[in-house]
């Protein structure tokens, strides 16, 4: 008898939650290990700006950055529109990152004896080490003409496939007022807190866990840092202390030639403020209104996409803050999520007879301090403590605290090289997540580290 | 030796009192610290400004027009008489506002602190912070009611004074000198095309104007017409440019003007 087979009716039940939560772990890691961050390059060469004029430290964007963003890639002098530049100038630019890194999970599901799965599975410690290069990433940006921007943004993965990760055409200043601007194609959620421009590279430090976590057993494809597509109506004042965005976005988690006839509303409010001796300092409230299909029509089968019915909602909202003190600054971030019961369980809506007793829709917090020292404009210390707690689980069954996360993450950046034509990092960075209850036998706690150094250039 | 002491701490003390003057701005109420604007013109200027901010940072050969040579302390944009150095406002201001069609973009993204640190951190460049007085700003008298009378007036001035040997007679910046005009360095320099949109270098404000007329513009071939005319005279001119600006941007909804303007006009 194997140990899988010695399980129980309960037991096999958590199991399986626990492998397909293992699943959307392992696909979101993914995810965002071929997610890209930038500074962007083309847009240094086509203003004469080096990196540290927009970035704290690329990716990130200090305030003279995100008003440029907000200007839809303009610095409002008058020479924005392509036809001042050189007509030899293109804008895009290319970051890869060659890394050394190593990973470890102390709960990893292997075969006991190798080679053979009929002899049994149980749980080791797997760890790995080696070269790696991060993919390709490629950002056309930039404007058409005066007022109206661009982006398109492909990225090949270390598998050799591409994404279309953004593409978005933006109609700038309209009425003459920058409190409106239309933006329509794949985009990012506006937002300060970004996961493009997060300095963080390792597998398990290098995405905000609460931007994609979801509960366990829950089938909800959304995540905060996934792309969407859409429309955006964003605005911002001069120099954008205050700012806006209300979206209108597919229900499909940006997933092209899937359409949907129903629609999720995210809505993003910013405002900074100055405090002497100090700095700018930032506070903002977000919220995502969601619904998903719990089934589909089908077609031998196969469900078609566009079909989706039995929609249930979900939300997700929160507050964070940007927090200056001189060269030390503080990210904050706080978030609530919620999920329908049907989407909690992974249950057709019209089968209510096949969700668990006691069944709820799950929820949760999470949230996280980032802290930066930014010594000068080449040199940037790093550290994240992100956390996510249930405070309801879609099963009652199961333990209060399953899936909890844990991620304590430390780093530098050092760029010596940053000039107004490209810019080299070197970064170091030690991360280690801990997930409660997700190891897939023994039902213990789930800890995965990381470590990664190596050269993040832009060109 | 006591005196020989007490002289040294005193010639210390002024030297001490007379650059740590050099080291601050005051803009109202806010006071700029050089110490601070360093790491912040380091991050922001240095590469079109310079490490000895000369203008020769690293981007200066590909820029037109070349960056502020803050070693000269000569500066367009000034509330001052012409030839007397900036007041601290006067570069706070054009850090804030930027220079209108030139690589030198708004600030006003950073804080007031900030750019009043940077305002501290530009006069060490020049002797002249510390060694002049401070210069008082032109008295700006109210602006008359704009009239037909007083456009009309204007637009005799912009003859008679010459305006359009460098700007044009209809103001485009085409002038029969337009091309022979050079800045105080000896670079190339076109006049601003008054008809293009309300953006002036200094600001696009009738005070700003009626100060542009006044002080001049140093360091380019733009002279001060305070001696020449008289404020309402002054004010004339202010009127009748203003009524050379031919568009207002309009952001998207120009562009389709504008555009659909392109193709009506073009020959079939």
């Amino acid at each position: 008898m194997d140990g899988k087979s010695s399980l129980g009716t309960a037991d096999t039940t958590a199991f399986r939650w626990r492998r397909r939560w293992a699943h959307w772990v392992l696909a979101t890691v993914m995810l965002c290990a071929a997610a890209p961050a930038f500074g962007i390059p083309a847009f240094a060469r086509k203003y004469n700006l080096r990196c540290s004029d927009c970035h704290e430290a690329w990716p990130k964007l200090n305030n003279f950055g995100q008003t440029f963003k907000d200007n839809g890639y303009q610095l409002m002098t008058g020479r924005d529109a392509p036809i001042y530049q050189q007509a030899s100038y293109f804008p895009i630019m290319f970051r890869t990152i060659p890394v050394w890194h190593r990973e470890s999970n102390n709960r990893a599901l292997t075969d006991i004896i190798p080679q053979n799965s009929a002899g049994g599975q149980t749980e080791s410690r797997i760890t790995t080490s080696g070269f790696n290069i991060s993919g390709l990433d490629i950002w056309a940006a930039g404007t058409l003409y005066k007022n109206i921007s661009f982006a398109v943004q492909p990225a090949l993965d270390n598998n050799g496939n591409f994404h279309l990760l953004t593409y978005f055409v933006r109609f700038d200043n309209l009425l003459d007022s920058r409190w409106l601007n239309l933006k329509v194609g794949k985009f990012e959620l506006d937002t300060l807190i970004s996961e493009e421009r997060e300095l963080f590279l390792t597998n398990t430090g290098g995405f905000y866990q609460n931007f994609h976590f979801t509960p366990i057993g829950v089938r909800t494809s959304f995540g905060l840092g996934d792309h969407q597509l859409g429309a955006e109506l964003l605005g911002h004042s001069s120099n954008s202390y205050t700012r806006y965005s209300i979206a209108v976005l597919n229900s499909n988690d940006g997933q092209a030639d899937t359409p949907t006839n129903t629609y999720d509303v995210y809505a993003d409010f910013t405002q900074g403020f100055e405090i002497p001796k100090l700095g700018l300092q930032r506070v903002g409230v977000f919220g995502y209104v969601g619904e998903r299909s719990t089934f589909s029509q089908t077609s031998s089968g196969a469900p078609i996409p566009g079909t989706g019915m039995g929609n249930r909602g979900f939300s997700r909202t929160g507050l964070y803050g940007l927090w200056y003190l001189g060269k030390f600054d503080l990210s904050t971030f706080y978030l609530h999520g919620q999920d329908n019961v049907f989407l909690g369980n992974g249950v057709r809506a019209d089968q209510p007879f096949n969700l668990p007793p006691g069944a709820v829709g799950p929820t949760w917090n999470g949230g996280f301090v980032e802290a930066h020292y930014t010594y000068n404009p080449q040199l940037i210390l790093l550290s994240k403590f992100e956390t996510v707690q249930m405070s309801r689980q879609a099963n009652a069954a199961a333990r209060k605290d399953l899936g909890d996360v844990r991620v304590w993450t430390v780093g530098y950046r050092w760029y010596p090289i940053m000039s107004s034509r490209a810019g080299l990092a070197w970064h170091q960075e030690y991360s280690i997540a801990r997930t409660v209850g997700t190891a897939p036998l023994t039902g213990r706690d789930d800890t995965s580290g990381s470590f990664l150094m190596g050269f993040d250039f832009d060109f | 030796m006591i005196l020989k002491g007490s002289g040294v701490a005193l010639t210390v003390l002024l030297s001490c009192s007379v650059f740590g003057f050099a080291q601050q701005s005051k803009i109202d109420k806010l006071t700029g610290n050089a110490k601070s604007g360093k790491a912040l013109y380091v991050r922001y200027c240095i590469t079109c400004h310079g490490p000895h901010g000369d203008g020769t940072g690293e981007n200066a050969p590909h820029l037109d027009p070349k960056p502020r040579d803050f070693t000269k302390a000569t500066f367009k944009c000034r509330s001052t008489p012409s030839g007397e150095l900036p007041t601290d406002s006067d570069l706070y201001n054009t850090i804030s506002r930027g220079i209108y069609n030139s690589a030198m973009p708004p600030w006003k993204p950073l804080t007031q602190q900030q750019r009043a640190d940077l305002v501290a951190y530009i006069k060490t460049f020049s002797t002249r912070f510390q060694e002049e007085p401070p210069s008082a700003s032109v008295v700006i008298p109210p602006e008359p009611a704009r009239s037909a009378d007083s456009v009309h007036r204007g637009a005799e001035l912009f003859q008679s004074l010459n305006c359009w040997s460098c700007h044009g007679k209809e103001g485009r910046g085409n002038g029969p000198s337009a091309l022979t005009l050079t800045d105080a360095k000896g670079y190339p320099i076109l006049p601003f095309d008054l008809t293009r949109g309300s953006h002036f270098k200094c600001g696009g404000t009738s005070s700003d104007l009626f100060k542009d007329l006044t002080t001049g513009l140093d360091g380019t071939p733009m002279p001060s017409f305070s001696t020449a005319l008289r404020p309402d005279q002054i004010w004339d001119v202010v009127h009748y440019i203003q009524t050379l600006n031919e568009e207002s941007s309009r952001g998207f909804f120009h562009f389709v003007k504008s555009e659909s303007r392109t193709h009506e006009s073009r020959p079939q």
